[in-house]
């Protein structure tokens, strides 16, 4: 086994323990390559299935071809897709740069609450009908309570203090320094009556880890991630806002493993083109702590 | 290349410097991304504050107020040997269970002592924990030297000091290094400073540490994780689903599923696109089909049933620590976790407390958050396991108060209460039988090669302790083969069953009060230690007797090799199938190199050492 099949496996456990823990799961799937990633761990762990529906949290600021990409795989490997919005927030227009808040508020607003509100089922909720294809408003939305998302702790510092299993109370906070221990394999899914449990089965996994899996697996992942010609492509996927290409002439995934490994990225961190990690003193602490991704 | 990988953690009492080694590491390494060590610098700077490589890995707000590590944090970094996974655990005591979730994924550690301040209270601690996790390779790192002009008689001191402590629980160290986090001293480069020191940097013992290799010839163990049946997606596979910790399965063979019994026979191996398998190893996250089916649920575990069965029991004697806020008390209901199964459990009996620091003794009935115990477990209905000493995987649980995982330990055996079996006890005593033969009894257990040398060396130890005037007696493995074994082949499962009716025999030789010499090539550690622990420790020497393959080949007193290499004999252990080295063997008798006499005066030595 290399270590990529030790990651592969490990994260599959994870999953397959996540699924028979909860009734009420749910994954995350933002359309990066992370949680990509993750949802073809996912078809793996199920032996070609996904036993769970995938949430997506549309800002509406999401740069169009990821919505469009979105789709197109939720019906062709059959998904059960569910996307959410902070819908009075896009009304009131307390969003960046359009409204009046700044980047961080912006943030609060359109991911962290419009998340919050779409798994505990009190925030407007839209499924996708595979008979017709489209969307439609979901009429009694259930609250998840086991929630499983592609983060990996190389991203940033507060990242790297996560556990596999981590719980968050009514409030959707996060205590670092409260969590319960978690090894040989067992994690904390017990949990009393109103909090849920976050699942990270890519905590190990750094960047140049997913790329080669992409590689290796032949996974699709949208093309925002590569050089259409102009010299520029994204390396980490948010809202057009906020989310800066980056300059690059890499086309295809071999030469985005290429660039990792030995090219010009090879030191430089995946978040620099996200603006608001700047705006939080360097970090993402304040965001997580409020439940932010 | 196929690059290897490893995980390592660092531990220490608080303050003591693991973070600015670490931070050094990746800084003087350039592992760092372009920008962060700048990033940090400034940040002092903006808060006149003088830098350390600390803050690096501190990367929480909370974390660089105050200037400790709260949680484990994970950092990357790789050598031209292999990749790294670094966990950094926080040294305060408040925090011990974030440091066990470091720790507990490890396979080495660096244990960090300030010289200044010496052995406090968490070196101790976290080695003890260590070696409870499983940890077998520890470098000892004694840190701030520069404080101390790089002085090699306050390092000796230290060393002699902690290498004092680590002998009472039996450890040792692979290495002490002298180093200066902040001076960036034998971390990555070796110093002028320290001239007197000859050893490896941080950088080179990392790269030294062996990475554990999958238990793939061990018994198979496979926790079922779930059984899966996705009839919504016209998916009419019935699969049992579940990660291979131990051994292999292969399409066509016989399973067992403990601790129901069902038995059931492999018929596919279940990939993701539907591709066929013949044989999974260990570590795959994997599934399977059954011929016949059975009703079988999560937390069961799967075995062949050629090969050596888990035990099963509602009561565990087990070692265990304690990281729960509350104590671990009698009377109160708590659950177990093991593999995927899931039990209700209370807490019978404790035969003893450790302070885990001072190694203090206690004999109470609770057990206080950061303390380790023996103890009795009684459970809510039986369980599958193995004892730890036979398989990790299927050895270890933890234990979840009020939601939240409050301790965890390793089973060392199971607690038979059998119906309508009783011990027959008579009015001599073990002692009394000892003070007869003027000799205890014991069990040398001579494991290797065919040909190496086990029965030659053996023969010639009877024969001397014999003129010696002691009781001793040869157990032969091919001997017992034509009595008492005579209706077993060579098949894996009739070998465990060989092995065990051998180590049955030499037990009760040994309860006797015989200097039982038991000659069997026993290729796998399980099969050893399933001898080793139904003898008792006190009781058993291993003696593997060590010859290259080849000297072996060229021995072949009884033919058997060169019926071997023409294929003519299958599974012949050391050219068709494997044969495991001893972890740790009382003895080890290289007869490339010992002759037959000097071979028998060793193990006479240790003999003599444990009977007389």
């Amino acid at each position: 086994m290399n270590y990529l099949d030790k990651l592969e496996n490990n994260s599959i456990y994870i999953l397959r323990e996540a699924y028979s823990q909860f009734s009420n799961l749910c994954m995350l799937w933002s359309i990066g390559k992370d949680s990509t990633v993750l949802l073809w761990l996912a078809r793996k762990a199920f032996f070609g299935n996904v036993p769970f529906p995938l949430v997506h949290i549309d800002t509406t600021y999401k740069i169009s071809e990821m919505v469009a990409y979105r789709d197109k795989l939720a019906l062709e490997w059959k998904l059960d897709m569910v996307y959410g919005t902070n819908v009075e927030a896009l009304e009131k227009q307390q969003t960046f740069p359009q409204g009046g808040t700044n980047r961080i508020d912006c943030c609060r607003n359109l991911k962290t609450d419009a998340l919050k509100n779409t798994v505990n089922g009190s925030g407007v909720r839209y499924r996708l009908n595979h008979q017709t294809g489209s969307y439609e408003q979901e009429k009694n939305p259930q609250p998840f309570t086991g929630v499983i998302v592609g983060l990996r702790a190389d991203e940033e510092g507060s990242r790297s203090k996560e556990r596999y299993f981590s719980p968050r109370n009514k409030k959707n906070d996060w205590q670092i320094g409260e969590q319960p221990p978690e090894f040989w394999n067992q994690f904390n899914t017990d949990f009393p009556l109103g909090t849920h449990v976050r699942v990270h089965p890519l905590l190990d996994w750094t960047e140049l880890d997913v790329w080669k899996y992409i590689l290796r697996e032949q996974i699709p992942v949208t093309s925002l991630y590569f050089n259409q010609g102009q010299g520029l492509r994204y390396r980490s996927l948010g809202c057009y806002p906020c989310t800066f290409p980056v300059e690059s002439q890499a086309r295809t995934v071999e030469e985005i493993v290429e660039e990792l490994e030995k090219g010009k990225f090879a030191n430089i961190a995946e978040r620099s083109g996200r603006a608001q990690d700047a705006e939080d003193g360097g970090g993402l602490e304040e965001l997580r702590k409020g439940g932010y991704m | 290349m196929q690059r290897d990988d490893l995980n390592i953690v660092i531990v220490g009492h608080v303050d003591h410097g693991k973070s600015t080694i670490i931070g050094r590491l990746l800084a003087d390494t350039g592992s760092l991304p372009q920008g962060k060590l700048e990033q940090v610098q400034e940040q002092c700077q903006r808060n006149s504050k003088v830098f350390e490589y600390a803050f690096l890995l501190d990367a929480l707000k909370d974390e660089r107020s105050q200037g400790i590590t709260i949680d484990s944090a994970r950092c990357f970094f790789q050598t031209t040997k292999r990749r790294y996974m670094i966990l950094d655990a926080p040294g305060h005591l408040e925090f011990l269970k974030n440091m066990v979730t470091g720790a507990a994924r490890a396979q080495a550690a660096l244990l960090v002592i300030d010289a200044s301040e010496g052995i406090q209270e968490n070196s101790k601690r976290h080695l003890y924990l260590l070696s409870m996790l499983g940890i077998e390779q520890i470098a000892v790192l004694v840190n701030k030297m520069d404080l101390f002009n790089y002085s090699q008689a306050k390092f000796q001191g230290l060393v002699n000091l902690y290498k004092e402590f680590m002998k009472k629980l039996n450890l040792q160290a692979t290495a002490f290094l002298p180093v200066s986090g902040r001076e960036g001293d034998n971390i990555a480069y070796s110093s002028d400073k320290l001239q007197w020191y000859q050893g490896r940097t941080v950088l080179e013992e990392l790269d030294n540490f062996t990475s554990k290799k999958l238990p793939t010839g061990s018994p198979f163990r496979l926790p079922v994780q779930g059984v899966y049946k996705f009839t919504e997606n016209q998916d009419n596979r019935r699969i049992i689903a579940g990660t291979i910790v131990s051994g292999q399965l292969t399409v066509g063979e016989d399973v067992v599923f403990y601790p129901s019994l069902k038995k059931s026979k492999v018929k596919s191996i279940e990939g993701f696109n539907g591709e066929k398998l013949t044989t999974r190893t260990a570590g795959y996250a994997t599934g399977f089909t059954l011929e016949k089916q059975i009703y079988v649920r999560r937390g069961e575990i799967v075995a062949l049933e050629k090969e050596l069965a888990p035990e099963i029991a509602a009561k565990i004697k087990v070692s265990l620590f304690w990281l729960g806020k509350l104590p671990l008390e009698k009377q109160k209901n708590y659950f177990l976790k093991i593999g995927t199964q899931k039990v209700g459990m209370q807490l019978e009996d404790i035969s003893q407390v450790i302070d885990t620091s001072e190694l203090i003794y206690d004999q109470r009935d609770y057990v206080e958050t950061n303390e380790a115990a023996q103890c009795i477990l009684k459970l809510d209905r039986e369980i599958a396991f193995d004892p730890v000493e036979i398989n990790q995987e299927t050895g270890r649980f933890v234990i979840v108060d009020n939601y939240q995982i409050a301790g965890g330990g390793i089973i060392h055996q199971g607690i038979q209460e059998k119906e309508n079996l009783f011990f027959s006890q008579g009015k001599v005593t073990y002692q009394e039988r000892c003070q007869h033969l003027k000799q205890k009894g014991l069990v040398v257990w001579f494991t290797g090669l065919s040909g190496a040398g086990k029965s030659s060396i053996a023969v010639e130890v009877e024969r001397e302790l014999l003129a010696q005037g002691r009781a001793a007696y040869r157990l032969d493995g091919d001997n017992l083969r034509l009595g008492l074994n005579s209706d077993l082949k060579f098949s894996q499962a009739d070998r465990v069953e060989n092995i065990r009716r051998v180590a049955e025999v030499a037990a009760l030789f040994q309860d006797a009060g015989l200097i039982v010499l038991v000659c069997c090539i026993s290729p796998h550690n399980f099969m050893r230690e399933f001898a080793r622990k139904r003898v008792g420790e006190e009781a058993f020497l291993e003696v593997y007797v060590q010859a290259a393959l080849d000297t072996c080949i060229s021995r072949d007193t009884k033919g058997l090799y060169q019926k071997a290499l023409r294929g003519e004999i299958a599974d012949f252990t050391g050219i068709s199938s494997l044969y495991e080295e001893p972890k740790n063997p009382e003895l080890i008798l290289s007869t490339d190199k010992l002759s037959i006499e000097e071979s028998k005066e060793e193990v006479l030595k240790a003999v003599i050492a444990r009977c007389f």
